[in-house]
């Protein structure tokens, strides 16, 4: 059963890029284990808001799990202490009276913070700007049954589409990587013949700039599967590297 | 083929192969060592009459000396990039994603392999075949009793077994995340892989300290 | 002059979208190099009219709100989209589809656009597959089609329950592409303020650049807008937190037409308010209604017991449970549309039947269904819903029913556009949910994807250039115009004013104040007191709002309140202009029901002779009350007929 409990918010506070930044420890009364934990922050910044300081800045939007836009490290868990969920969707529950919690951003060179909590994801766009696509342009495109598609092949491509670019993988990865990411992105389109075309061009260009970008090299420790909300596998990883290595071979 | 310095899937193939060389070779390095237990004779007609100073096993050592070289070159920069790419500041509350401890840890007990590395070729590799070669005095031809000496030292097979432990750890995840990242491995494979690994690596490791454990006590050339 | 001018092409039905491409004027590829877009917005319209706009040739401005284009509220979609494909053939056609969705809109959309939308449909089916969207697919290779939200066929493609998403990363991947080809010039962080209008025509905005806090101006020969509806005027909805229709506001200040604003959907399957802190609210999939029986007790004293806690539902005999919509819709049941749903929950709990703990609930229950089908068929359906209702009630569903309650979710109104999606403004476009278009009084399941990437991939590439034909000697928009200037003076002024009040109360606070008034007068239920009432209280909040709030930091900086502060001022005067327009809606249609106008069975009961008319509303100043011109609804092709889901 749900009930309220205090506790103590440690927050990264950063006003900005340059700053050098630290934590300061909020306490919170009363707080019930039925809201989220994004709710919880939002009483935090009502109370924040009126003491006349400045609330804490964090990313959020859907709030359902599925946008990505959230981003907090809780605890030692990119999203929090709890399975297959990102940050919108981990509850007070969680936790228990007295505990104190420590949020953190995503710390990775590529994801710079912009503001106390806030972090630019722009290197992920930019990877899928390499060449996460099929080159396909409006119209013109053959019927949709035109060309038949194994069942368990398309749930496979449905499994790494699931991906919604969060960058937990980065966050909880000690190298800094961002394999899981881009593999989930080859794979997916790797394993639908209408990707699969492109699909040597597209895993060297991706690859090439997530490197540009400063991501770190996987060393397959697997965290990031572990803590990856849509449960991405790293088989994803072998896949991508397949591809790759296929690819360059090939040249 | 700039792509194998340039890429990071470039560089972890080489440092994947170069692991993957270097596990065939304690593999054929611990069958060797095993024949200790059953007939030093033996052993020493391998070791001096089939390697020793024979030109395809200089080229060998020559090989086996780059293998571990571009590993641990490779392993330097792979960790130096890496260190990088996580950024200056640190998690305050530090990661509890639960992964194994080895494939965390894969730089440190490559340093303490490493460390032993060169303790064993000072101790055994430059007593039998380099002293050889270069004509310095003292080389070694009974290798087998050379090590059985160096086993008499009760430290040094303790420094020996920590090293094969940190060697077991090291391959346990060295092994199919090698495979891993050339491409050879899906979630069927996955658990086959590590379990593959597993038993290689304890083949390997048990086989190290058997030897030195064993011939420590005694129990070796059984056979003779 | 009346500015109110649909340009319906002539000619029938079936032949006049064909018609209209075959005679629209085009641009040629080296003039469209010298033509810039603005699209605002990067959802399932915006990423798919500024992807194709960029491969056709034209210099395409996008803007995002969000970190991400991946991140608009489309992705959070989850049943499917409709197509007329007839791939399980079941009778299917395009003149079906469009029929089930005039009629679903309640008779109060356009039969042309609706017929075009419905045309378009097959396409894009096509052109999502092509670019590698993973739909289910049967065994033997060939798309699998769901039947949803009661409808007779089976047309709905889809991706698990997420199908929102995986559209929205098939543009969003067209979009990069265009990007990555530097068609599309992509601006992120970044919120439109205010339109720019030069000679009456629009010609760029003034965006935020969110990182910054700076004012920021933009010029071009179209502007699109392509940024969802105005939901969170509710405070509480399924939107996203960002979702706003601020945008679409400025553009209705600066003289654009709104249309129907108070034609607002009510979602029936969402997961209940459980306190004051509720940040917003979750919608499952309406799918579940397939398999979930609804019901609440029939004992008034049951139903107590169960919000004090001293009952479970579990323990609640069958004899004793009032499924209520089997009861009174026999022939759809529980598959009734949402709007019947919703009203049907609001009426049980009203009357005291509700559950949970603040009686605001009925029960979704699966027990029929795990002991029907068994648990492993049930999970593999709504094993993620499952989970996620678990997530947040932490209530197993497998074990005892889940509950249930209404919330607002889509807005059918929006800027008026014409047949072309051109707005009373010249220049200026609205596609998807922020246009007014295709759902009428209500919105079918599974459509709101369809008209999305209609708009963006089929019908707003062409119809621009009928626009843009005529603009290819205008040489690129310099934003040191006086018009520029001004604009960004006004808004700096708006900035600085809500700066300086310095009150005490947070812009959340006023703003659920505002979802609460909204809710209970303009929610579900209308009429015409509490309508009124809703004016005159909104009207005090407006003043509290501009007397009262709190802003911390400073106006040119990253700056949350701020941005939250922007867009509630406009929610507030949408509130009121939705009150309005609902107060001037003597009927009852789709998701607009005035209690004075039901049935003698409670349900909505239109009057086609006096408001088969959009309503379109025109801004006439801060203090006056907006005036209404009426585009009248004449129906060439359909019968109107009263909606009847008990037989």
């Amino acid at each position: 059963m749900d009930k309220d409990i205090n506790i103590k918010v440690k927050v990264w506070r950063q006003n900005g890029p340059k700053d050098k930044g630290h934590f300061e420890v909020y306490p919170l009364e009363n707080i019930s284990q039925g809201s989220s934990f994004l709710e919880m922050l939002d009483i935090l910044n009502e109370n924040l808001i009126n003491e006349g300081k400045e609330p804490v800045v964090f990313d959020h939007d859907c709030r359902e799990g599925i946008c990505g836009i959230c981003s907090l490290y809780i605890d030692g868990h990119p999203h929090g202490p709890d399975e297959d969920i990102t940050t919108c969707q981990l509850h007070m529950r969680t936790f228990d009276e007295g505990d104190t919690i420590t949020v953190e951003p995503w710390r990775s060179t590529a994801f710079p913070v912009i503001k106390d909590l806030m972090v630019d994801r722009t290197a992920f766009d930019k990877i899928i700007q390499a060449g996460g696509y099929t080159s396909v342009n409006t119209g013109g495109t053959p019927d949709a049954n035109a060309i038949l598609i194994p069942h368990d092949q398309a749930e496979l491509a449905m499994d790494a589409a699931a991906c919604i670019g969060c960058g937990a993988c980065v966050a909880a990865c000690k190298n800094g990587s961002a394999m899981l990411f881009v593999s989930a992105k080859v794979s997916q389109l790797a394993l639908l013949p209408q990707g699969k075309v492109e699909a040597a061009k597209r895993a060297k260009s991706m690859v090439a700039k997530m490197d540009e970008l400063g991501f770190g090299n996987c060393t397959n420790t697997g965290a990031c599967e572990v803590e990856c909300p849509k449960n991405i596998s790293i088989s994803n990883i072998a896949r991508l590297n397949r591809e790759f290595l296929k690819a360059k071979f090939k040249d | 083929m700039s792509w194998l310095i340039k890429s990071s899937i470039g560089r972890k193939f080489v440092q994947s192969l170069s692991g993957l060389f270097l596990i065939l070779f304690l593999l054929f390095h611990v069958c060797m060592n095993l024949v200790l237990i059953f007939n030093y004779e033996t052993y020493n007609f391998l070791a001096n009459e089939m390697l020793g100073a024979n030109w395809w096993a200089i080229v060998g050592t020559i090989v086996i000396f780059f293998g571990f070289g571009v590993h641990i070159i490779y392993s330097i920069f792979l960790t130096l990039q890496n260190r990088k790419a996580r950024g200056n500041i640190r998690y305050e509350s530090s990661s509890k994603t639960p992964a194994t401890w080895s494939s965390k840890n894969m730089f440190v007990l490559g340093l303490v392999i490493a460390l032993f590395l060169v303790l064993h070729l000072y101790q055994m590799w430059y007593q039998m075949q380099f002293k050889e070669l270069f004509m310095i005095e003292g080389a070694r031809h009974d290798s087998a009793q050379l090590v059985e000496e160096v086993f008499s030292n009760i430290w040094v097979v303790i420094l020996y077994v920590v090293a094969f432990i940190a060697l077991w750890f090291h391959l346990t995840h060295g092994f199919w995340s090698a495979l891993h990242t050339v491409g050879w491995n899906n979630d069927i494979w996955m658990k086959r892989i590590k379990m593959i690994g597993n038993v290689l690596s304890a083949f390997i490791c048990i086989g190290f300290i058997a030897v030195a454990v064993l011939m420590h006590l005694g129990y070796s050339n059984l056979l003779a | 002059m009346n500015k109110i001018d649909s340009k319906i092409p002539k000619g029938p039905l079936a032949e006049k979208w064909t018609n209209y491409k075959n005679n629209q004027k085009l641009v040629n590829p080296a003039n469209k190099r010298r033509l810039d877009v603005i699209v605002v917005g990067t959802g399932l319209g915006g990423a798919s009219a500024a992807a194709t706009l960029g491969e056709q040739g034209f210099n395409v401005l996008n803007f995002c709100i969000q970190d991400s284009p991946r991140r608009a509220h489309s992705i959070a979609a989850q049943g499917g989209i409709n197509a007329a494909k007839n791939y399980p053939n079941d009778g299917d056609s395009v003149y079906r589809l469009f029929y089930d969705t005039i009629k679903g809109g309640d008779y109060r959309a356009r039969e042309a656009n609706v017929y075009r939308l419905a045309e378009v449909s097959n396409e894009i089916i096509d052109q999502c597959v092509a670019q590698g969207v993973p739909f289910a697919r049967e065994y033997g290779g060939l798309l699998s089609n769901r039947s949803f939200g009661g409808s007779q066929v089976s047309r709905t493609f889809y991706a698990r329950g997420q199908t929102g998403q995986q559209l929205l990363l098939g543009a969003y991947s067209a979009l990069s592409r265009a990007v990555n080809k530097k068609q599309v010039k992509l601006y992120t962080r970044y919120e439109m303020v205010d339109l720019v209008i030069i000679d009456g025509r629009a010609r760029g905005i003034i965006a935020r650049n969110l990182i910054t806090g700076k004012l920021e101006r933009f010029g071009a020969h179209a502007v699109v807008i392509a940024t969802g509806g105005y939901g969170n005027a509710f405070f509480l909805s399924t939107n996203a937190m960002t979702s706003n229709g601020s945008a679409a506001w400025q553009c209705y200040k600066k003289g654009a037409y709104f249309a129907n604003p108070c034609m607002t959907q009510i979602h029936p399957t969402c997961i209940p308010v459980h306190g004051e802190f509720q940040s917003k609210l979750t919608l499952m999939s309406e799918s579940l209604r397939n398999d979930g029986r609804i019901w609440v007790p029939k004992k008034k004293e049951d139903a107590e017991a169960i919000r004090n806690g001293k009952l479970r539902p579990t323990e609640i005999k069958e004899e004793d449970r009032d499924y209520y919509l089997e009861r009174r819709y026999p022939a759809f049941g529980n598959l009734v549309p949402r709007d019947v749903a919703s009203r049907a929950a609001k009426e049980r709990c009203d009357a005291g039947y509700g559950v949970g703990t603040t009686g605001l609930a009925v029960y979704l229950d699966f027990a029929d269904a795990i002991e029907r089908l068994g648990k492993d068929v049930v999970e593999a359906r709504y094993g993620n819903l499952f989970q996620m209702y678990e997530k947040i009630v932490d209530d197993n569903p497998y074990e005892t029913p889940m509950m249930i309650y209404p919330a607002i979710h889509y807005t059918m109104g929006g800027i008026w556009v014409d047949y072309e999606l051109m707005s009373t403004i010249p220049g200026l476009f609205a596609i998807g949910e922020a246009n007014f278009s295709d759902h009428g009084a209500n919105r079918l399941g599974a459509s709101a994807l369809m008209q999305g990437l209609a708009d963006g991939y089929f019908v707003l590439p062409y119809t621009i250039q009928n626009y843009l034909s005529d603009q290819i000697s205008v040489p690129r928009i310099k934003t040191d115009s006086p018009e520029f200037e001004k604009t960004e003076n006004e808004i700096n002024q708006r900035i600085e004013r809500l700066m300086s009040i310095k009150g005490k109360h947070s812009v959340d606070s006023i703003h659920k104040k505002l979802g609460h008034i909204m809710w209970e007068y303009v929610g579900m239920n209308r009429n015409e007191a509490g309508l009124k009432k809703a004016i005159e209280e909104i009207k005090e909040i407006k003043k509290d709002f501009w007397t009262n709030v709190r802003i911390p930091g400073e106006g040119n900086t990253l700056n949350i309140e701020l941005e939250k502060a922007l867009r509630l001022a406009d929610f507030i005067e949408m509130g009121e202009l939705i009150a309005h327009d609902a107060l001037d809606r003597e009927e009852s249609c789709g998701g607009h029901f005035r209690t004075e106008h039901q049935t003698a069975e409670g349900e909505a009961l239109r009057h086609d002779d006096e408001f088969s008319y959009v309503s379109c509303w025109e801004y006439k100043g801060e203090d006056n009350v907006p005036v209404m011109s009426k585009e009248p609804l004449d129906y060439e092709f359909i019968v109107r007929q009263q909606r009847n889901y008990k037989s």
